[in-house]
């Protein structure tokens, strides 16, 4: 079968030429993967255009000043951004601090330790971890976790570190630890499954000469191999990170949606995506709805800039492997 | 005195107990979060869910037939939107590549990949319910569809770049035009992969809650069209378990079992159809 | 593969042609001959169990009317009427002058039922039924107040045995008119809350967990023991919470029942402004409930749609007559006589 393009020797004309051109589909396959492409730009553009646009009011009322205010008081319409920027630092911080240790050692575990069939099997169970949806780990949360740290784990912190300002004062259940223990166990899949993947990815000399110096098997994941993926495995984390202070509905229904900043961890606080879920549909004047759309602006500058840098680390692991390889 | 050989050896094997443990904690999370749905929600779920709706408020009985119709409306609408865009962006990258402009796009469909679903409700909620002057389905289904796009470009590139190029010399050689070589034999080659990209970006957004917010909004009836808004599974979820009804919490938990065993039985599925074509691609 | 592909899509197209309406809890299979209109409302969560009854046994009624209620707040409930994205809105909190001038069409106000604010609390060990005076309440939610214990409470409740715990106060995170209520009665006994926090559906609190909805807050309130929030009388009724008397104007404990809830709009009623905007709380007379409230439904003076002109009309005529006879039984209180006539005659703007 052959799509014969009409051989013509006498001259053409340039339209006949782009016509002929046309009717062999190319450009029309091209044109219409470019149009489909180039509606992604335009989509993107639009959300830009529209958050900025709309959070016009609060922007030239409050400049710069909007980020560093705490007070959020709907009724003197005064908004700050402080509280909820804390509130989605610290949850993430916490998911990080409890995710990354966890994660990383069951990556080196099915990376390096396992065998692999073992290896395959669990990396599998654990990606589907990574799809249970947001509003089921809330779920689970309110009435599983809530009650094991206000009944069991608060107390035992209390006694045992609560000279650590992070441990004092009353616990409620719903607080800050509450949200960051939830996004540990949200990013725990990303974790684990990102550096199996980098890890898996060092080249197989690496351990092979390691080894063959009469190291153990821990001691090569230890010295040699994590380090040697070193920047990936960092990326990895960032894209965690960058998951976690996106995350809405489970942070939303643990929280205890209060703007406040506490040092305590116990203390109920409050993160951008949660103060946007709760109160954009009842925002009741247009500066309330422009400081809510702005603090959406904010968050998603933050998670474009935590995504692009975990995006280079990844990139520069891939990169180093390969050159070696 | 432990010699340091046994020293290295004992460390060894500690190290590895307590990085099994931790893959264990990993993996034990999925279980309980599968054990405890199908412990409460399956004691009270009934075919009464999936036909009728819900009852008022305070009172027991009631079903929620109106999110799963809801669930169902807004994943065809995302899938319209998402899927046409996310598979040609995806032809285009991995074929028509290479260029500036390709470049463009691929950055801009990660930026895209990053925004918090909120603000994608948010997005939705400026750009389609204030000039339509009400909340409705076609929002929510513009909200989820977007969010499926980046998704579904890259898996879709992704798997058009392991086909191997000697499907495509192979085929020019034969004659075709390229287009003719995209359309009919890398693609099918491709195909499988594609299609599990799709189903794991459908499953992922079926279960987002916060761009429904104030987009879909919420129904108590089910309504015909596309104009009025609509409940799902998610925001059904989420208004029932914070509320402090008993009966509401065991409606959450029977919604949180059809929604998860959806999400899984997609994502399981999707895997094996992924093994049997990993195979064919080697073979 | 493609065969799987045409399966999924013929039984999806299956769902979708007979995705009309599927069975409410009464089966009505009867072909309604009328047009099917679907009204959407939303706002107070105070009135929600009310008019999610009202709705439901309307759409018994008539089948062919759904009145899509969603209870996501009064603030909700204001902003959504004045962006014109539902139908007719709901507050406990009635409209400041600056948000009726917002409106695009005139809103007016109509009066649904009474009900009230209570100050429900979870207290382990506590099963008698606390007073609150006036001051207590405001210290308690300004954080002066911090444990169970307190002289102040003490004093109140001398044969209580109060534990020596921490408060843990419970208010709403999103827009509320039960916030109104509440904020308007604190604002009315205490100077310090009028100057510190002031009154409007969503304050800048002192101290305290945000739940949302008058549900999320009974739910919190539920599952923390030594908390203390206010919720709207029927959800702790429902959930079996116990809630305090309060001591109103008169120095009398008075608890939130029909009696003292109707005393409490006795006196406003002879004094109904035209536009029904009036607040009820620390009302005089001797057994009135000092947090109680109207609740109104925020219906736009023209709307375009004949048909949903006529639906919403006849739902308050019917709302004003058929419905108050269910009130009583969800623990709100009736509107007083003279109200229901003023709302009758006012029915006539809704263009």
């Amino acid at each position: 079968m052959t799509t014969a393009s009409p051989t013509i020797d006498r001259p053409v004309s340039p339209q006949h030429k782009f016509v002929q051109r046309l009717l062999r589909g190319d450009q029309i396959a091209h044109l219409i993967t470019l149009i489909f492409a180039s509606a992604i730009i335009l989509v993107t553009a639009l959300l830009f255009f529209e958050l900025f646009r709309s959070s016009a009011l609060t922007r030239q009322k409050f400049g710069f000043s909007f980020l560093m205010t705490t007070t959020w008081d709907p009724v003197a319409l005064e908004f700050g951004a402080l509280p909820f920027i804390y509130g989605t630092l610290v949850t993430s911080a916490l998911a990080l601090i409890i995710g990354v240790p966890l994660g990383l050692g069951a990556a080196v575990f099915l990376a390096e330790l396992a065998p692999p069939r073992v290896s395959d099997g669990l990396a599998f169970l654990i990606e589907l971890l990574a799809a249970v949806p947001s509003v089921i780990y809330g779920l689970l949360a309110i009435f599983t976790l809530i009650p094991l740290l206000r009944d069991y784990i608060a107390p035992v912190l209390r006694s045992t570190l609560g000279f650590l300002p992070f441990f004092q004062g009353p616990s409620y259940g719903v607080g800050l630890l509450a949200a960051g223990t939830v996004l540990a166990i949200m990013i725990l899949p990303f974790i684990i499954s990102i550096s199996r993947e980098v890890l898996l990815a060092v080249p197989r000399e690496q351990r092979e000469a390691s080894l063959a110096l009469g190291a153990t098997r821990w001691e090569t994941a230890s010295h040699v191999v994590v380090p040697y993926a070193k920047a990936g495995i960092i990326g990895s984390i960032f894209l965690a990170l960058a998951r976690a202070l996106g995350e809405t509905m489970a942070v939303t229904m643990v929280i205890g949606n209060d703007p406040k900043i506490n040092a305590s961890l116990f203390a109920p606080g409050y993160s951008i995506a949660a103060v946007i879920a709760n109160e954009f549909s009842e925002a009741t004047s247009d500066i309330y709805i422009s400081a809510l759309i702005e603090l959406g602006l904010v968050l998603f500058c933050i998670t474009i800039a935590v995504n692009a840098i975990a995006r280079l680390l990844i990139l520069a692991t891939t990169r180093k492997s390969t050159a070696h390889s | 005195m432990i010699s340091r050989r046994t020293r290295r050896k004992i460390t060894n094997f500690v190290m590895f107990a307590m990085t099994g443990l931790c893959a264990a904690v990993a993996v034990s999370v999925l279980f309980f979060i599968l054990g405890y749905l199908l412990w409460q929600g399956g004691r009270t779920l009934n075919w009464q869910f999936f036909t009728q709706l819900p009852a008022p408020v305070g009172e027991t009985g009631g079903g929620f037939a109106n999110a799963i119709i809801g669930s169902a409306k807004l994943l065809l609408l995302a899938s319209l939107i998402g899927v046409p865009i996310g598979f040609l962006g995806g032809v285009y990258l991995a074929e028509f590549g290479g260029t500036t402009w390709a470049f463009i796009v691929r950055y801009t469909t990660d930026l895209l990949n990053g925004v918090p679903s909120i603000v994608m409700g948010i997005f939705a909620y400026a750009l389609i319910v204030l000039p339509m002057k009400h909340f409705s389905t076609f929002a929510g289904g513009v909200a989820l569809g977007v969010m499926m796009i980046p998704i579904a470009v890259r898996s879709t590139e992704e798997f058009l770049r392991a086909v191997p190029n000697s499907l495509r010399e192979g085929a020019l050689a034969l004659g075709a035009t390229k287009w003719r070589a995209i359309a009919t034999v890398v693609i099918p080659a491709a195909m499988r992969g594609i299609i599990t990209g799709i189903m794991l970006d459908v499953a992922r957004v079926a279960g987002e809650t916060a761009p429904l917010l104030f987009t879909a909004f919420n129904n108590r009836f089910s309504s015909p069209g596309w104009n009025q808004p609509t409940s799902s599974l998610p925001v059904m979820i989420f208004t029932y378990a914070i509320a402090p009804y008993e009966d509401w919490h065991r409606q959450a938990w029977a919604a949180g079992l059809v929604l998860l065993s959806l999400v899984l039985v997609t994502n399981i599925a999707a895997r094996f159809i992924l093994r049997r074509q990993s195979l064919v691609l080697r073979g | 593969m493609k065969r799987v592909v045409s399966i999924v899509a013929f039984a999806l197209g299956l769902a979708f042609t007979s995705c009309g309406s599927p069975t409410a809890s009464s089966d009505s299979t009867k072909a309604a001959p009328a047009r099917q209109i679907l009204i959407n409302g939303a706002g107070a969560t105070f009135p929600y169990p009310m008019y999610s009854k009202w709705f439901d046994e309307y759409h018994r009624k008539f089948p062919n009317i759904q009145i899509n209620y969603q209870s996501i707040g009064s603030g909700g409930g204001i902003r959504q009427i004045l962006e014109g994205t539902v139908d007719f809105g709901a507050s406990d909190g009635p409209m400041t002058d600056e948000q009726l001038k917002q409106a695009k069409t005139k809103i007016l106000h109509f009066p649904t039922v009474l009900g009230a604010d209570v100050a429900a609390y979870n207290i382990p060990g506590i099963t008698e039924e606390l007073n609150f005076t006036s001051d207590a309440l405001a210290a308690i939610f300004l954080g002066k107040i911090k444990k169970w214990n307190d002289p102040e409470l003490k004093k109140a409740n001398p044969s209580v045995s109060l534990p020596d715990k921490d408060i843990v106060v419970v208010h709403r995170s999103d827009g509320s008119g039960t916030t109104y209520v509440w904020v308007d009665y604190l604002s009315k006994i205490s100077p310090e809350w009028k100057s510190k926090v002031g009154m409007s559906t969503s304050v800048n609190w002192p101290v305290g967990l945000g739940g949302k909805g008058n549900e999320g807050v009974a739910g919190l309130i539920k599952q923390t023991p030594d908390s203390i929030g206010y919720v709207e009388l029927i959800y702790a009724i429902q959930n079996k919470m116990s809630y305090g008397k309060v001591r109103n104007s008169a120095g009398k404990f008075v608890k939130a029942d029909l009696m003292s809830v109707t005393a409490a709009a006795a006196g406003a009623s002879k004094q109904m402004p035209e536009d029904f905007r009036v607040s009820i709380t620390d009302s005089t007379g001797p057994d009135a409930y000092p947090i109680s409230s109207f609740t109104w439904l925020l219906i736009p003076s023209k709307i375009e749609d004949p048909m949903k002109k006529k639906a919403l009309t006849d739902f308050l005529e019917w709302m004003l007559t058929d419905g108050q006879s269910m009130v009583e039984a969800l623990s709100y209180a009736k509107l007083p006589a003279e109200v229901v006539v003023m709302e009758q005659k006012a029915i006539a703007q809704v263009q």
